[in-house]
């Protein structure tokens, strides 16, 4: 049975695979919307790949980063989806 | 033997979890319109990360209970992560819909939008 750190890193590789969709969805969108759900969906996955990360290297540092930047991506989306809408603030 | 079985649920969490996540990758890219890219990759990217988090979770606790310390601090703090997720996931896919149909996109080959004819409510200036 393979050693279950480096199942994590086989794991963070098809994080990326699908991390390299979202960039094509980004270079490749019609819309703007369109290249906003890509980045979010970026978000989440550098969200994931940080946790699986800290659990492979053993450092817990890279879990309280990865919370900063849910919470941080979190407010960069609803700003720019506020600025689409072209409301007031 | 606890051991070997922990980690054979850990194997199945985490195979369902990359592939949730592929398959909302594959459904970005595929789906023709807006809603459906937002539909497909919210949810899946969701459903996988709770999946992934779980079986870190899980090696926490099998660590904290074999005496590694380490264990524990890794367990609640990947929880913390996936309650970040969890709220702020779905709160932004809302919010992007939202300025999506407001900034004028249509969905393709919508037969019926309830939302055309409602007025845009505005705010009150100060």
């Amino acid at each position: 049975m393979i050693e279950i750190d480096t199942t994590y890193l086989i794991v963070l590789g098809f994080i990326l695979l699908a991390m390299i969709m979202a960039i094509i969805r980004v270079i490749k969108g019609p819309t703007a919307p369109d290249r906003i759900v890509g980045l979010d969906t970026i978000n989440t996955f550098v969200i994931i790949g940080m946790v699986i990360f800290g659990l492979a290297v053993g450092s817990v540092i890279y879990i309280d980063v990865a919370i900063v930047y849910a919470l941080l991506s979190y407010i960069s989306t609803l700003f720019i989806a506020k600025y689409l809408e072209g409301g007031e603030f | 033997m606890l051991s070997e079985i922990v980690d054979i649920i850990v194997y199945f969490l985490l195979a369902i979890g990359v592939f949730f996540n592929l398959l909302g990758g594959v459904g970005l890219l595929r789906f023709p319109d807006v809603y459906t890219r937002l539909h497909a990759e919210t949810k899946c990217t969701t459903f996988g990360s709770i999946f992934i988090c779980g079986s870190v979770i899980i090696i926490g606790l099998k660590m904290w209970y074999l005496g590694n310390t380490d264990g524990s601090v890794l367990a609640i703090h990947t929880a913390g992560a996936l309650l970040a997720i969890l709220i702020t996931n779905p709160t932004g896919a809302h919010a992007i819909a939202r300025a999506a149909h407001r900034s004028g996109v249509k969905p393709v080959a919508a037969v019926v939008d309830d939302l055309e004819d409602k007025p845009v409510k505005k705010e009150g200036k100060k």
